[in-house]
C-alpha cells in the first residue's frame, strides 16, 4: 500500500472514529424522554394533578423490558417519561398507579412517608403513615419516589406476586393488578430542577441493582422541575 | 578586559548592592504577604473551624502558606527585579549574563530542602496528632481523641444519599443530620452497596464509606452553624447530587429534635435491621433488606 493509501485509510478511519462519537452523543441527547406537564385542577384554586403509573415493564423503547415510569398529559395521553414541570407556589396532588410487584426494602428507613401535605399518603383509600414493607406479612414496597430536595418520600406498595392479571407490559391500565398511592406536595415558593429517585434498587441484573433504570432518565430517576406560572 | 565584558558582567560592588535591594524589596512584600494571609485572609479559609478538625487544617494551611509565600515572592521578585535592571540597553545590547555562585546555589538547596522537609513533618504530624486530622482511620483507629466521645454518628451511604443512624438515640435513621456544640463526635462510615465518601466540608471530616467497613473519625463541634456533606467519590449517576445540609445547634436544641426524631421514628426503627458497625445488603438485586455483616440472611434473603 503506498504512503498516500496508509494515510487516507488512517484519515478516514479517523473520520469515521469521529463521525461515530458525534452519532453517540447526538444519538444520546435526542433520545431524552418527553416532558410533561401537571395538569391544572379544574376544581382547586392554585392546584395541579400529576397522574404517574410504575410498571414493571415499560413496554416501549430501547429497553422494553425496564421498570419505569409514566406520566399522563392533560389531554389524557401517557409518555413514558420522569420528567415533570409543576408551578411554583402550587399545590401539587399526585396519584401513583402502582403495576410492579413489591419486595422487601434495602433500607427499611424509606417505608417512612415524608414531606408530604398531612404527613401521610392515602394508600387504596386509606392515609398512611408507613408503609408495611414486610414482604410476608404484605406484598412489600415496590418502589419508592423521593425527591431529596423536597424532602419527599413516598414508598409505592407493591402488587400481590398471585395476583391474576398480573400487568406484564406497559403502558398498564386500571383493569389490571396496581395499587394506588395518593398524596399532595407543596412546589415551593422558587423555581428550581429537583431530581428524583427511586431507592429500591430496582436495575436487576445490575451491580446491588442499581444500574440500568436506576441510572437512566425515564425510568427510575428524573427531574421535577418547579417553573414561573 | 575587553569593552564587552566589562558591560555584561558585575562589578563585586554592584553585585553586593543588587543583592541588597532585591532582598530589600522581598522581604518587605514578603512580611506584608504573610501578615495578610495570617490574620485577614487567614481566619475565613477554608474549611473554616466549627470544629477542632476545621480549625486544625485552618492551621496547617495557614502555615504551609505563610512559608511558602515567601519563596513564590522571592522567585518573583528576582524575576521581575531582573527584567526591570538586567536587561540590555544602548551601550549593552546582551544586557548582563549570570554566573554560578556556589555559595547562593548552596543556599538556595539546603534553605528549599530544609522547608520541603519541614513542611512533610509538620503535614505528617498534623495528620496524627489531632485525632486522625478528620480523616477515616478503618475500622481501629490509632489517632484517638483527648477527650472522651459523647456522641457516635453512625453515616451509611447508599446510592444516591447520606442516612445517618443514632445508637444513642434507640438505633434510630435518619435522612437528616445536626450535631450539638462542643460536643466530641464519633463517626462511624459505611456503605451498603458501593464505595461512596461522606466529605462534611466545615466540619473538616472526611472518610470514605466503604461496604462492609467501617471506617472511624473525629471532630469536636466548636462553632453554631451549618455545614455541608457531600459525596466525595465518584459513585455513579446520581453522585453530583448526593448532598445534604446539617447544623451544629445548641446542646439543648439537638437534644430536642433527636428525641422527637426518635419518637417521631419509633415505628419505622422497629423495622431496621440491628444496629451494627456494618451492613452486608442482599444481592438480589432488588429489594432484600440490610443486615449486619456475617448475618446469612445477607447474602440469602
Amino acid at each position: 500500500m503506498s504512503k498516500g493509501a496508509r494515510i487516507g485509510a488512517v484519515l478516514v478511519s479517523f473520520a469515521a472514529g469521529i463521525a461515530l462519537i458525534l452519532y453517540g452523543i447526538f444519538g444520546y441527547l435526542r433520545s431524552s424522554p418527553a416532558v410533561v406537564s401537571a395538569i391544572p385542577s379544574a376544581s382547586q384554586p392554585n392546584s395541579v394533578n400529576l397522574v404517574m403509573q410504575v410498571d414493571g415493564a415499560v413496554g416501549v423503547g430501547p429497553h422494553p423490558n425496564w421498570v419505569g415510569y409514566w406520566v399522563q398529559d392533560a389531554k389524557g395521553v401517557w409518555h413514558q417519561t420522569t420528567l415533570v414541570t409543576v408551578p411554583v407556589d402550587t399545590n401539587v396532588h399526585v396519584t401513583v398507579y402502582e403495576y410492579d410487584s413489591g419486595g422487601a426494602l434495602r433500607n427499611p428507613v424509606w417505608s417512612q412517608v415524608a414531606g408530604v401535605q398531612g404527613g401521610t399518603v392515602t394508600l387504596n383509600g386509606t392515609a398512611d403513615r408507613i408503609i408495611n414493607p414486610n414482604p410476608t406479612t404484605g406484598n412489600g414496597i415496590a418502589h419508592t419516589f423521593v425527591v431529596p430536595g423536597l424532602g419527599i418520600q413516598v414508598p409505592l406498595y407493591g402488587v400481590g406476586a398471585s395476583a391474576k392479571n398480573f400487568c406484564s407490559t406497559g403502558p398498564c391500565n386500571t383493569s389490571e393488578a396496581h395499587t394506588v398511592t395518593k398524596f399532595t406536595f407543596f412546589s415551593g415558593s422558587q423555581t428550581h430542577k429537583y431530581r428524583w429517585q427511586c431507592f429500591v434498587p430496582c436495575g436487576l441484573g445490575y451491580l446491588n441493582g442499581n444500574g440500568g433504570p436506576m441510572t437512566s432518565l425515564g425510568y427510575m430517576g428524573g427531574f421535577i422541575e418547579v417553573v414561573g406560572k | 578586559m575587553t569593552t564587552t565584558e566589562s558591560t555584561s558582567e558585575f562589578t563585586q560592588a554592584e553585585g553586593r548592592s543588587h543583592v541588597r535591594k532585591i532582598v530589600g524589596i522581598w522581604l518587605v512584600v514578603a512580611i506584608i504577604a504573610d501578615y495578610f494571609v495570617w490574620f485577614v485572609y487567614g481566619p475565613h479559609m477554608p474549611p473554616g473551624a466549627m470544629t477542632d478538625q476545621a480549625r486544625g487544617q485552618q492551621f496547617d494551611i495557614k502555615v504551609i502558606s505563610v512559608l511558602a509565600i515567601p519563596v513564590l515572592l522571592f522567585l518573583w521578585t528576582f524575576g521581575f527585579y531582573s527584567i526591570a535592571k538586567f536587561r540590555g540597553g544602548r551601550d549593552r545590547p546582551d544586557g548582563y549574563y549570570v554566573k554560578g555562585n556556589v555559595k547562593t546555589q548552596t543556599a538556595w538547596y539546603v534553605i528549599t530542602a530544609t522547608l520541603v522537609l519541614f513542611l512533610a513533618g509538620f503535614g505528617t504530624y498534623e495528620l496524627i496528632v489531632p485525632a486522625g486530622a478528620g480523616g477515616g482511620e478503618g475500622p481501629s483507629p490509632i489517632w484517638t481523641p483527648s477527650t472522651p466521645v459523647k456522641l457516635v454518628v453512625q453515616v451509611i451511604a447508599q446510592q444516591w444519599r447520606f442516612t445517618y443512624r443514632w445508637p444513642q438515640f434507640g438505633g434510630m435513621e435518619t435522612t437528616s443530620i445536626n450535631l450539638p456544640v462542643n460536643t466530641q463526635i464519633q463517626f462511624d462510615v459505611t456503605s451498603i452497596d458501593v464505595i461512596h465518601d461522606f466529605w462534611a466540608y466545615q466540619l473538616g471530616v472526611k472518610a470514605d464509606a466503604n461496604p462492609d467497613v467501617n471506617n472511624v473519625a473525629y471532630a469536636k463541634t466548636l462553632q453554631l452553624g451549618r455545614f455541608t456533606v457531600r459525596c466525595d467519590e465518584l459513585c455513579g449517576i446520581w453522585h453530583g447530587a448526593m448532598y445534604n445540609y446539617g447544623n451544629v445547634v445548641s446542646q439543648q436544641q439537638f437534644y430536642n429534635w433527636a428525641t422527637q426524631m426518635q419518637k417521631q421514628n419509633a415505628t419505622v426503627t422497629k423495622l431496621l435491621p440491628k444496629f451494627a458497625l456494618t451492613y452486608t445488603p442482599s444481592y438480589t438485586g432488588a429489594g432484600g433488606g440490610y443486615y449486619p455483616s456475617g448475618d446469612p440472611n445477607g447474602t440469602t434473603a
